[in-house]
């Protein structure tokens, strides 16, 4: 009797499975071990404009980013507004691990060398592990080579330091919108009065529009949190587009920036949207 | 009686199948070479009817260069939009060759391939191996970017060949129940 209801579950089991559709097999063996995919190309370059992204260079590969930032457009003619003037910082950054990269750039504003390390603590997922966001940390220490004024101060090399650490959460909505927030802390060993803060805090928000495959429209602005920097100094607001061809991305916009470190374009941003005191700028990418 | 029935089971619509299988796809052109390899494709064969089924995620192609495969993903094959490449197929010859037995056999598989959302009807001539219960089934055929609606912009249609190949490489096993 066992015997019989063996044969029969069997012969069940036999032809339940002819019945099925293969597909529906195929499905079905998948859906057993569901794979993690993780979100790609949330942003196309290791920078939206002036912010980090949570995009990092690919193990082994290594950025190299020219960035410009021009003078005032209301310079007017004679500076054929701003392109006579611009800072520019040349950066690198390398992928160590597929969650690590280290940085190193040089920038004209006050002569600075900084150095950076993002990690990312999550990535974005679906499947097996379901993650909504992307969540990297960055911290940056910057040397500023400037000669010191001639004011009979004693200083000392510490005095040139200024340090950033950044969270950046990210997350690739769909195909077109990527946003991202960046908390940020900033910390200057030498500020220039007494009533200046050593220590700021700011909120980043950022985000693309992708209009094409290549092409894609970028904002991010800085929201520096209540205190004697955000009465002194303009929130840093910039808005661009991005173009991609091949082993290049380019980004052009418009910006109240010119410092292009964390530190310094957060905090210490003097030109005004509202008075006109826009820059055009750009960044090349190029992956070796 | 207790053989007979699982032997009926074990006959009756036997199914083989992966879930690591193995895709490359290249193109050869005088500018570049570019390869690509997939190790997580899936497939499933009915020894019976003949009938195929594969499906992969296009995102899981490993380029050499991370740029290649964020290009191929972003602009080609338009990954997010259309996650999977699935080739539903029948084996034509199939009354001749009989899976079941050792050795090897050259099997033309009708298919019809989906890539892009676009889909397309191959001719694909396969090998299949039987070695002690073991398959492996083997192809190598060719497809063409265009036949996808896969655009390739003029900047860099030197870099990309007319036929890219698809090599293929499925060590299938049974079907558990």
């Amino acid at each position: 009797m066992r015997k019989l209801a063996l044969i029969i579950s069997l012969l069940l089991i036999a032809i339940w499975g002819l019945a099925q559709n293969i597909e529906d097999i195929l499905d079905e063996q998948l859906a057993e071990k569901p794979k993690t995919e993780f979100a790609t190309a949330t942003f196309k370059s290791v920078q939206l404009i002036n912010s980090h992204t949570t995009k990092l260079p690919d193990k082994g590969d290594l950025v190299f980013l020219i960035a410009h930032r021009f003078g005032p457009i209301s310079a007017g003619f004679s500076d054929l507004w701003g392109l006579d003037l611009a800072t520019i910082r040349l950066g690198f950054e390398y992928g160590l691990t597929q969650t690590t990269s280290l940085g190193f750039g040089r920038s004209t504003y006050k002569s600075n060398y900084d150095l950076f390390a993002k990690q990312l603590l999550l990535r974005q997922s679906t499947g097996e592990r379901n993650m909504p966001i992307t969540l990297g940390i960055i911290g940056s220490a910057n040397i500023s080579s400037d000669k010191w004024p001639d004011d009979g101060r004693n200083y000392l090399f510490a005095h040139r330091m200024s340090y950033s650490l950044q969270f950046i959460a990210s997350r690739k909505f769909n195909r077109s919108i990527s946003l991202m927030l960046m908390p940020t802390y900033i910390h200057r060993n030498l500020v220039k009065t007494t009533a200046d803060q050593n220590d700021i805090l700011a909120i980043g928000a950022g985000g693309r529009f992708k209009v094409s495959n290549r092409v894609a429209l970028t904002a991010e602005y800085h929201y520096l949190l209540p205190g004697q920097t955000a009465a002194d100094f303009k929130n840093p607001l910039s808005v661009g587009v991005d173009i991609e061809t091949g082993g290049h991305v380019f980004q052009l916009f418009f910006t109240n920036v010119s410092a292009i470190y964390d530190a310094a374009y957060i905090s210490e941003t003097t030109a005004s949207w509202l008075k006109g005191n826009v820059r055009f700028g750009f960044n090349i990418s190029r992956t070796f | 009686m207790l053989l007979l029935a699982l032997f009926s089971a074990s006959t009756f619509g036997q199914k083989y199948f992966t879930r690591n299988g193995y895709i490359r796809f290249f193109s050869a052109t005088p500018m570049e070479n570019i390869e690509a390899v997939n190790n997580q494709a899936s497939c499933i064969l009915d020894i019976e009817t003949g009938e195929v089924v594969s499906k992969v995620l296009l995102q899981a192609f490993q380029f050499e260069k991370a740029l290649m495969q964020e290009h191929f993903n972003e602009n080609y094959v338009e990954s997010d939009k259309f996650p999977q490449a699935v080739l539903k197929g029948k084996i034509i010859n199939l009354d001749k060759i009989e899976i079941n037995k050792q050795g090897s056999k050259q099997v033309q598989i009708n298919a019809d391939l989906t890539i892009h959302g676009v889909t397309k009807s191959l001719e694909i001539p396969a090998t299949i191996l039987n070695n002690n219960g073991e398959i492996t089934a083997t192809a190598i055929f060719t497809v063409k970017p265009p036949d996808f609606e896969i655009k390739i912009p003029k900047a860099v249609a030197n870099n990309i060949a007319k036929e890219i190949e698809v090599t293929v490489k499925f060590n299938l096993e049974p079907v558990k129940k």
